[in-house]
């Protein structure tokens, strides 16, 4: 059995190390990538939403390695991600390939289920005690990645040098890749920190003045905002526009509610956001619609500049998000934007929505907020 | 042309290029409409050129903004001191025209939007997403396919007696539905007017969903210039519209009076622009596919007779940031693998 799974984001270091820490042979597929869309694209239905479209392109990269399992996790709800392990398996057979799917989810909310599929995958070879210790240190790096991500979120706006802070991040996430042992992480997670402390206060010295940056929420369909390569980059974009990002979802938070039914709370719990959203939609929506608006009431509450809306073309819960979030808008007086994309979306219109975005946030305090000190990096990504 | 400092404002689009001229006392000195037919780049030029023979020989740009989807080029050939995103530009524009501005509808060639200001500064705005239905390009091939010219379109379709519903929500749909009621005898204006309805319905349906659109409201962009489209909007929304005089070439505008923000605050900061012959000097442009890592960005390469003047369209920077620094001279090949 050589396992393989969908990308979403750095997801990818954290069920690699789980399958690695169980010793089953696990396939990495490339990175997402405009071929991984194109491989996808012409399998999947021309209505399916685009992250269907990419994990097929995932899987047909992976049979190059010789991948023939796929582990994915499921879905709750009316939204087609619940579906997608089932009827990506059927498409993969109707073009030929041949895979075995493993959807990992609690069937109809039981743990036991759960942990029959784990044991499935992870043989008689191992132990439940040795099972449990990989999870466990699996979910340690993924909410050490969380931290990371977010340190990045906080530097990019106050780091010189863009290219290089991007680099420290790639530096990053080798180093949590890598990481072993419980201790490796925290090292890794420490240095990190240091070193984005020490480039800040570098480039600190020879300013007089700062501008505090703005502060933009980033809410909306999961696997849109925490996979770069279908958000069109827009976290970096930002960055690099001087705005500071913050996440709705990070991938621990997700994981701890959706997989393990909230035993563990993961980075940014996601777990307030019903209650947040209860003026405004007080109900299940499928998906993460109902988060998505908690989400952008407690960024408004919390004094962002601005949010921004996020996901696929023709994605359920995040149409019925929309149309509620005209009224968090108009309560909270922030300015939201609602950006979709699709395998048709093109660099520049973002790019132009973005600009026009941050300058709509940024020409009412035209007056020159300086401030003589400021916040270091080295305070975002406690839990 | 009595004072002699200009600011120019480039707005380079899909389907049309727009300079303009803004003297020193915010006077439009000048207002050029080129189409780009997909060559910007000779268009900018061949704008520079009529530029150049219009104005006389003592002018001095003293300070160049750009905008429209291809700002950043339409900057590199004309080393702009400024360069913005279109819906600011508008926005500027039309706040500086008339502050008590509101809401500004604007339609151009391939895309459409709409701009709620409040107080003169941008409170919302929306642009359309994954369709062109509505948009200047359509009436033109309609306009095309009926054998009238685009500047008639909006007087027939004031003639109409009776405007006939036409179905707006996708352009390929709206035109088969225009020739089933041809078909049927329908006149032609009132053909026309019911067109002007459904765009101006999708319009609303779509960029202007969930809105507040309140008065004054300005129409800018090609479009404007259609009295069939003003009308339908008027009707539609129950309140006058206003054209500004300068509606084709307002993003332009805003450009130069950015222009002018910008070098204006700053005494001591001089022109990028690059001087009124550049009209005469070779440019080129390559591309290339980076194969740095799995974004594989398209590159975008300048050339000013055979030396690179800039690069973009990389997401890193890395190709942006090594021109005049000798590095990345030819397509190197990184190896930034994943660790897999």
């Amino acid at each position: 059995m050589k396992v393989t799974f969908p990308h979403m984001g750095n997801a990818w270091i954290v069920i690699q190390t789980l399958f690695e820490s169980l010793n089953i042979e696990v396939v990495v597929p490339p990175m997402n990538s405009k071929q991984t869309l194109t491989l996808g694209a012409k399998l999947a239905p021309e209505a399916a939403c685009l992250p269907l479209k990419l994990n097929l392109g995932n899987y047909i990269e992976a049979v190059r390695d010789g991948a023939d399992t796929i582990v994915i996790t499921g879905g709750i709800g009316p939204c087609r991600f619940g579906y997608y392990g089932e009827i990506e398996r059927q498409i993969l057979r109707e073009a030929g390939y041949h895979f075995d799917v493993v959807t990992l989810e609690p069937p109809d909310g039981s743990l036991r289920g759960l942990a029959q599929r784990i044991r499935y995958l992870a043989g008689e070879k191992n132990s439940w005690a040795s099972i449990l210790k990989a999870l466990r240190f699996a979910y340690l790096k993924c909410v050490a990645l969380d931290q990371v991500e977010d340190m990045i979120h906080a530097a990019r706006p106050r780091l010189a040098d863009s290219q290089e802070t991007e680099r420290l991040y790639a530096e990053g996430k080798k180093r949590l890749a890598q990481a072993m042992t419980v201790k490796g992480i925290q090292d890794s997670v420490r240095s990190i920190r240091q070193s984005l402390h020490d480039h800040q206060m570098a480039g600190d010295k020879n300013a007089d003045k700062f501008q505090k940056p703005l502060r933009i929420g980033i809410i909306g369909e999961i696997y849109t905002i925490l996979d770069p390569f279908t958000s069109v980059g827009i976290e970096e974009e930002l960055g690099r526009l001087g705005v500071e990002v913050d996440r709705s979802i990070y991938l621990s938070g997700w994981v701890g509610n959706h997989i393990f039914q909230g035993l563990a709370p993961g980075y940014r719990s996601i777990r307030s956001y019903p209650s947040h959203a209860k003026p405004f939609l007080s109900h299940f929506v499928g998906g993460h619609g109902q988060e998505t608006v908690g989400a952008a009431v407690k960024f408004a509450r919390e004094g962002f500049d601005g949010i921004i809306q996020l996901f696929p073309l023709s994605c359920m819960p995040e149409i019925v998000a929309a149309s509620v979030l005209p009224r968090v808008q108009e309560t909270y007086q922030v300015p939201i934007m609602t950006l979709i994309v699709d395998e048709h979306t093109g660099h520049a219109g973002i790019q132009t929505r973005l600009e026009a975005f941050v300058d709509l946030l940024e020409r009412p305090s035209l007056k020159d907020i300086s401030e003589t000190s400021r916040e270091g990096v080295s305070v975002v990504g406690e839990r | 042309m009595g004072n002699d400092n200009y600011y120019l404002g480039a707005d380079v689009g899909s389907v049309s290029t727009n300079l303009v001229l803004l003297s020193e006392k915010n006077e439009v000195a000048l207002t050029l409409y080129l189409r780009t037919q997909g060559r910007p780049m000779q268009t900018i030029q061949e704008g520079i050129k009529v530029l150049r023979s219009k104005i006389g020989k003592s002018a001095k740009i003293i300070g160049v903004g750009t905008t429209g989807s291809a700002r950043q080029l339409a900057a590199t050939l004309l080393g702009a001191d400024v360069i913005k995103n279109e819906i600011t530009a508008h926005a500027v524009a039309a706040s500086r025209v008339n502050p008590s501005v509101q809401t500004i509808l604007e339609i151009g060639g391939q895309d459409s939007k709409i701009i709620i200001l409040r107080d003169g500064v941008v409170s919302d705005f929306a642009m359309n997403t994954v369709c062109a239905a509505g948009t200047g390009s359509f009436l033109d091939q309609q306009a095309a396919r009926l054998g009238i010219p685009i500047e008639e379109f909006g007087q027939l379709a004031l003639e109409a007696a009776s405007p006939i519903k036409i179905a707006g929500r996708c352009s390929v749909f709206a035109e088969s539905d225009m020739i089933h009621k041809q078909q049927l005898g329908h006149a032609l204006p009132d053909i026309l007017a019911g067109l002007c309805q459904a765009m101006v319905r999708n319009y609303l349906n779509n960029v202007g969903k969930n809105k507040d659109i309140r008065g004054p409201i300005f129409f800018q962009g090609g479009v404007a210039a259609n009295p069939g489209i003003r009308k339908a909007f008027e009707e539609e929304l129950g309140q006058p519209i206003i054209v500004p005089e300068h509606f084709g070439v307002m993003g332009a505008l805003g450009a130069a009076y950015l222009a002018q923000e910008k070098v204006g605050r700053q005494s001591e900061l001089r022109t990028r622009f690059r001087g009124l012959q550049l009209g005469e000097i070779q440019f080129n442009a390559r591309s290339f596919e980076c194969s740095g890592c799995a974004n594989r960005c398209e590159v975008v390469e300048i050339l000013q007779e055979g030396s690179i003047l800039a690069r973009w369209g990389d997401r890193c920077g890395k190709w942006a940031n090594a021109v005049g620094k000798g590095t990345y001279k030819g397509k190197s090949q990184e190896g930034e693998q994943q660790g897999a």
